[in-house]
């Protein structure tokens, strides 16, 4: 479902270029719980950049469900954004003076849904979270834990073809990372693909799938 | 999406009260002073154009002040209304005389005239009758008097039938005109006026003879200008093309000059509170664009989540509307609580003038969107990745 060609990217740093991707190659399938791992530099945030069409690739072609993501307009990536892409950040990334049901309808609303189904599905996001009792409250009042799991909800509201975790448990303590994770391992489970970004090596190997990176190539890492 | 965006900036705007009523304080002080002031200024207008109009508008008062020994005799004066241009025409004689009453004793202005004077000059009796040929005639000593001498002078206005002195001499008042409300006559004016005979006043005054040297004339049709020219003509014919003879006063020149006078002040004055209104959009705009910076993290998460560029532009855009739609509002009804506070203490009828309301309310749409336009696009195009990483 994700295959990454060749893929480059470029930026320039005070006329210096910068490979923040070299020629990565990468296969994701649908339905699996991949990760990737590697220092800071190393391309991570970039290669993650891509895969969720916040940016487009200067070479290489990019397939996400078969689709070239190449040379799209920002509208384009928008829409796909919309309707593929479910993210999570390590900072959560909430706005705080939403609550937890707002945060969560929000992606929703971009998708022109009926107010009735972003009801339904709202509800159900925070249920499975276990926070729909906590729907009113606005992110400050919540944990980082919570919050992330809000974040999570907002991800699954908005029903993705690919879930896309940048340092999920890096702003928590290893006890709600562990619950964070165990969420993810139950998206696993009901068949979403999930791709976690991570330098932590103990939250990259509960993955089913790791794959490291440095100086903008990628590989696989053997169990 | 369009409601989501208005419920999205209602939050936005509330969850920054102080800041967002600042904001709407410039809209609102210019809203205020240019609804205020252009009412004002209308409802001043009105009574102005109305109290011209009241002195008879299709009148032209003519002065003679050489006559080239071909003086217009009081005989002389139908003969230029034999022109169907003209409808009636009246002397118009004054003079400065002492009169004095049961209650009082007052400076006057005594006007002999002739029976056509009360058309021509549109003046209304209040009780009594007006001049007529008969009075003129016999050299009656009768006279109208308008209220403001009746009141004076004897007291009261019901004063048909009693006496009073003009110069010494005892005069039968015939008439009282109606109490006039107008602005033109301002406190400093002698405002007391009696109309006697024309032959009465020649008896009276020195100054004033057979010979006519002031005389209104009225026009039967609206083209006052055109009954202009034909007067000119007739006494520039008489008076051996001597332009500077006699001078013909136009009174609806006077109500155009007042016209324009208005105009041009209600616009310099609108234009004053227009400028007000410009700065209070650049209120929204700066504003909008400290917004836009603050919340550059919150447009950046959107982004990601899946709002367009369309989205966010109509966000930001929404919200600069509703601060000066919200501002515009406040400021009307500042200034419906101003005008009618004006009236109170004045006891004034000025009224909030609904053009000006629907100016001010397309003044405000087209100051939020102008100055909401580029704060908005700005929020529109920022990068979501850079936005996601500002702190």
């Amino acid at each position: 479902m994700i295959i990454f060609k060749d893929i480059s990217k470029i930026y320039r740093i005070g006329g210096e270029e910068v490979h923040a991707l070299d020629h990565a190659n990468l296969h994701i399938s649908s339905g699996e719980f991949v990760s990737i791992i590697g220092p800071s530099g190393s391309g991570k945030s970039t290669m993650m950049n891509i895969m969720g069409c916040l940016d487009t690739a200067d070479k290489g072609q990019y397939l996400l469900d078969r689709q070239p993501v190449t040379d799209y307009t920002e509208n384009e990536l928008t829409r796909i954004r919309s309707q593929k892409i479910g993210f999570i950040f390590q900072s959560f990334n909430l706005i705080g003076n939403m609550s937890a049901e707002e945060n969560v309808e929000l992606p929703l609303i971009y998708q022109k849904l009926p107010a009735k189904k972003r009801k339904e599905r709202v509800h159900n996001a925070l249920e499975k979270v276990q926070l729909y009792e906590r729907r009113r409250h606005k992110p400050n009042q919540l944990s980082g834990g919570q919050q992330q799991r809000v974040a999570i909800a907002r991800a699954m509201a908005a029903e993705p073809s690919l879930y896309l975790a940048d340092e999920p448990t890096g702003n928590l303590d290893s006890g709600t990372g562990s619950q964070i994770m165990d969420l993810f391992q139950d998206l696993h489970e009901h068949g979403n693909t999930i791709v976690i970004i991570t330098h932590d090596e103990s939250v990259a190997a509960q993955a089913q799938r790791r794959i490291r990176m440095k100086d903008g190539h990628a590989w696989e890492v053997a169990i | 999406m369009t409601v989501q965006s208005l419920k999205m900036a209602v939050t936005s705007i509330l969850s920054n009260k102080l800041r967002s009523f600042l904001t709407m304080l410039g809209i609102i002080i210019g809203i205020v002073s240019l609804v205020v002031l252009v009412s004002l200024v209308n409802g001043a207008t009105g009574s102005i154009t109305d109290s011209i109009n009241a002195l008879g508008s299709n009148m032209l008062n003519v002065t003679i002040s050489n006559d080239h020994g071909h003086p217009i005799k009081l005989s002389e004066l139908p003969a230029f209304t034999k022109d169907s241009m003209f409808e009636s025409i009246a002397p118009a004689a004054s003079a400065a005389a002492a009169v004095s009453g049961a209650y009082a004793e007052e400076d006057t202005v005594l006007i002999g005239t002739t029976a056509a004077y009360l058309d021509i000059q549109g003046l209304q009796l209040e009780k009594g009758r007006f001049l007529m040929k008969p009075d003129l005639d016999n050299h009656s000593n009768v006279a109208v008097i308008n209220a403001d001498l009746a009141a004076e002078v004897l007291g009261r206005t019901d004063v048909v039938g009693e006496k009073v002195r003009f110069n010494g001499k005892s005069f039968l008042i015939i008439g009282v005109l109606k109490e006039e409300n107008s602005s033109l006559n301002t406190a400093s004016q002698n405002t007391l006026r009696a109309y006697i005979p024309y032959t009465s006043l020649i008896r009276l005054s020195e100054d004033v003879s057979l010979n006519v040297t002031s005389f209104c004339i009225s026009a039967s049709e609206d083209d006052m200008d055109a009954a202009e020219d034909a007067l000119e003509v007739m006494l520039l014919e008489r008076f051996d093309q001597d332009e500077d003879a006699f001078s013909i006063f136009n009174q609806s020149s006077v109500a155009e000059a007042m016209d324009s006078v208005t105009k041009t002040l209600s616009l310099l004055l609108g234009g004053i509170a227009g400028i007000s209104l410009l700065v209070g959009g650049i209120g929204i705009m700066n504003i909008m664009l400290v917004s836009v910076t603050e919340r550059t993290r919150e447009i950046g998460i959107r982004k990601a989540v899946g709002a367009s560029r369309g989205a966010i532009m109509l966000q930001f855009l929404i919200e600069a509307l509703i601060i000066s739609l919200f501002g515009c509002f406040i400021g009307i009804i500042v200034s419906w609580i101003i005008i009618e506070g004006i009236n109170i203490i004045g006891s004034t009828g000025y009224s909030l003038s609904l053009s000006v309301v629907l100016l001010s309310v397309a003044f405000s749409v087209g100051i939020g969107v102008l100055f909401g336009l580029y704060p908005a696009n700005r929020a529109a195009k920022k990068n979501p990745i850079e936005a996601l990483r500002y702190h």
